[in-house]
């Protein structure tokens, strides 16, 4: 562990990745606490720039809601649909890459024509289809965000099972009568985590882009206060309320290059042999 | 006895001359959006086709901003003591485009067949109609079953045009190749339509009104993206902004450019009115207390500025402050939050969540809804706003599938016209967005508005509809908005913009640009 953390230290980007997106993670935790109203409460006159009232230090929107409060809010929805649809894409991806790469054969070839025909339509493309198809809402998003995007994952899982596969120590396993199963999930599985956990951050940030895009084109849940929902509110002001977009677009920014950070920073971690090379 | 009520031509002469100052020629860049299909209003009358097809096709009557009939193809009209017949005189020396003259012969064609065929509208106008005559060339009768008041203002341009017998006659009034390429009697001719880019007008020199239009051409600019609509507008492209063209966020930037004039006039005919269906079959809004809570809960001053740039006016009822009858009468529904919370208090609201639906037309109406989302809320009642297409709106509001939604509906000139509709009982039928959606149904109501409808003379109506005015806002079967404001933005060099009720479409031929 204090290996890890050395050498995910010297990568001094991945360390400012960490802070930047612990801010986030706290922010979004107090942001009930802090702004206890809706942030939908329209709570002051419409088009207040920022850093005029101390009150509303982020200014108000078209509507007169307290910005800040919607980019608090906003943190949480966007951290819980990367995270969430992170988590079920990679449900989805694993057994299928797993199984894929364990048996090979025709199984493998059924499973991965099945994952090719996912990645051979524009990810961002099929989300839009289906959250149209659904109706626009948080699970249906975080649904179709997994749907896109468990293509790599599978793809990569694959790969490092068949290589894992025919190592000495899984034949052992097989030898001594585990079961397919047994030898996937005690064998297997366990190393390969760190190549996953490497792509899961990135997915993470992947997922908040998607999810952002899909509100800023009016497909987001009406109900739910994001970022996206915010820009796309503002880009029809940008002209007489520019921070009403900027904020909220600063915010994604952050959250998503801290996220490709801390990716790169758990990549040389985790894999120091791979990162040394790159070097 | 008859009774002459209209001025004269002659009459009509002296009143333009009014604006002696008006100079002949120039050209005038309109935008319309979106392009509409077709502009022969016979069988097209969406806005656009409409915008277009008014300078091209005219009716008997037109109309000015208290909805006061004035002469178009008629010069004069009476109608008998009570209520029956209505009598015009057509205008002399009136010319279709093709050279032909206009008679009465063709206002009959229009009326007892083309239109007939062609348009529910006036299908509907025809049932109080017992027959259409014409004892001469210059001559025009309507006889009605019962007096219906109403029918006077049900003659516009887009309700009943005049249109050329002797090209429509006998032929599939649908695919006549006329359609592309319409003849009317109007102040500008049809010249050439390149899709997707511009359709030009160009004056008519035969017109019968002399001197008009002032006018030499006009074109109708096709530019299907807002922004760019927007930009034409700021870089001099464009002269008019017809109402409802930009988006409404766009409007303060635009109105605040140099040499830019505004006007809200030329919707008095249509009357457009926001409202809020409220389910009257389901639970809560069955109770008469929560609508009259809803009413207070919402902030609707707050739209009216915010949303709408200050532009309308907050709704006191089912009619609109424009359209004839309407009267400011008790109770009305100040934003007031206490006494919303009272109500739901009284009749013990369990705080069930209801589901909200935005009309599908943009960001406005998408503001809107979270506006009211968040009035909703601050009172007690949780709200969810649905996502649907044009569509999908159509569909859940005609079925009955919602619990509160948003539309918008014209008036169109007369209260049996364009609002019992959405109040009688026998106007409750699924399958059409725009009856009785709400399912609100009151046998006292039903027979003033019946009443109403026919009787005779107009001061008559007046007391029955003050009636059902007052009913009604006891009732609260829906949650009225606004009256909704869509100014035209206009560079200002261009005057008398709007002349009559149904603005920019008919008022070309008085238009005529300062030098």
């Amino acid at each position: 562990m204090k290996d890890f953390w050395k050498r995910f230290s010297q990568n001094r980007g991945a360390v400012v990745g960490l802070v930047i997106l612990l801010l986030v993670v706290v922010l979004s935790i107090v942001a009930p606490f802090i702004y206890t109203k809706s942030p939908w409460a329209m709570v002051q006159r419409p088009f207040i720039p920022p850093f005029t009232m101390d009150a509303f230090v982020l200014g108000t929107d078209p509507m007169g809601r307290d910005l800040a409060a919607g980019l608090a809010h906003g943190a949480r929805v966007s951290l819980l649909v990367g995270l969430v649809s992170t988590v079920v894409s990679l449900l989805i991806g694993i057994p299928i890459g797993a199984i894929a790469g364990y048996f090979g054969g025709w199984v493998d070839d059924l499973l991965m024509r099945f994952t090719e025909f996912f990645q051979s339509v524009p990810s961002f493309a099929l989300a839009v289809v289906l959250v149209a198809i659904f109706q626009p809402s948080i699970y249906s998003i975080v649904i179709s965000i997994a749907v896109v995007s468990w293509p790599p994952v599978a793809r990569l899982l694959r790969g490092e099972v068949m290589s894992l596969r025919s190592r000495e120590f899984v034949e052992a396993a097989v030898l001594s009568g585990q079961t397919h199963s047994t030898i996937i999930w005690r064998q297997i599985l366990p190393n390969t985590l760190s190549p996953i956990i490497v792509l899961a951050s990135m997915m993470v940030a992947a997922a908040i882009l998607i999810e952002s895009s899909l509100s800023f084109l009016g497909l987001g849940d009406r109900n739910i206060m994001s970022w996206g929902y915010i820009i796309g509110a503002g880009r029809t002001v940008i002209r007489q309320a520019w921070w009403v977009s900027f904020f909220p677009g600063l915010a994604i920014l952050l959250t998503v290059l801290a996220l490709n950070l801390v990716g790169e920073g758990l990549n040389d971690a985790l894999n120091p042999r791979l990162a040394r090379k790159g070097r | 006895m008859r009774r002459l009520i209209s001025a004269s031509l002659a009459l009509f002469m002296t009143t333009t001359a009014a604006f002696a100052q008006a100079v002949p020629g120039g050209k005038l860049n309109l935008i319309v959006q979106p392009e509409p299909p077709s502009i022969m209003i016979g069988t097209t009358t969406n806005g656009p086709a409409l915008l277009v097809g008014g300078n091209i096709y005219e009716s008997l009557l037109r109309y000015d901003e208290n909805l006061k009939p004035e002469p178009s193809l008629a010069k004069s009209w009476t109608v008998s003591d009570d209520g029956l017949t209505y009598t015009f005189a057509l205008q002399d020396g009136v010319k279709w485009h093709d050279g032909k003259p206009m008679t009465s012969a063709d206002v009959l064609f229009s009326a007892n067949d083309y239109l007939m065929k062609m348009q529910p509208r006036h299908r509907n106008l025809m049932t109080h109609v017992e027959s259409v005559t014409a004892p001469d060339d210059k001559t025009v009768v309507f006889k009605l079953k019962e007096p219906f008041e109403a029918f006077i203002r049900g003659l516009a341009f887009y309700t009943m045009p005049v249109l050329p017998k002797h090209i429509y006659e006998g032929t599939d009034y649908a695919t006549n190749p006329a359609n592309d390429k319409p003849i009317g009697t109007g102040p500008f001719k049809f010249d050439e339509w390149k899709r997707g880019s511009y359709i030009h007008l160009v004056k008519n020199p035969d017109y019968y009104v002399k001197g008009k239009p002032y006018l030499d051409e006009l074109y109708y600019q096709v530019i299907p993206d807002g922004a760019s609509r927007s930009v034409a507008f700021e870089t001099g492209n464009i002269d008019v902004v017809p109402g409802g063209s930009v988006e409404n966020f766009d409007i303060p930037r635009l109105k605040d450019l140099p040499n830019t004039c505004t006007t809200e006039k030329g919707w008095e005919y249509f009357a457009p009115l926001s409202w809020l269906w409220l389910n009257n079959r389901k639970p809560p809004m069955d109770n008469v207390k929560f609508r009259q809570a809803v009413m207070y809960a919402l902030d609707r001053e707050f739209a009216k500025d915010v949303l709408w740039n200050g532009y309308g006016k907050v709704a006191t009822g089912p009619l609109s402050s424009k359209l004839p009858f309407y009267k400011d009468v008790e109770p009305q529904y100040p934003h007031d939050v206490d006494k919303a919370k009272g109500l739901l208090k009284e009749i013990g609201y369990d705080g069930k969540p209801l589901k909200l639906l935005p009309l599908p037309y943009g960001e406005t109406w998408q503001r809107w809804a979270e506006a009211v989302k968040q009035n909703l809320e601050e009172v007690g009642i949780p709200i969810e706003i649905e996502a649907a297409d044009v569509a999908g709106w159509n569909q859940r509001t005609s079925n009955w599938e919602y619990d509160i939604a948003f539309t918008y509906l014209y008036q169109n000139g007369d209260p049996a016209i364009g609002v019992d509709r959405n109040y009688k009982t026998s106007q409750i039928a699924k399958g059409n967005p725009f009856n009785n959606v709400e399912g609100y149904s009151n046998p006292e109501l039903d027979k003033l508005f019946d009443e109403a409808a026919v009787a005779y003379p107009a001061s008559k109506r007046q007391e029955l509809y003050d009636q059902a005015q007052k009913k009604l806002q006891e009732d609260v079967p829906v949650a009225w908005l606004l009256e909704l404001g869509f100014p035209t933005i206009y560079n200002c060099k261009v005057q008398d913009i709007v002349t009559t009720a149904s603005g920019l479409p008919e008022s070309m031929r008085d238009a005529w640009i300062k030098k």
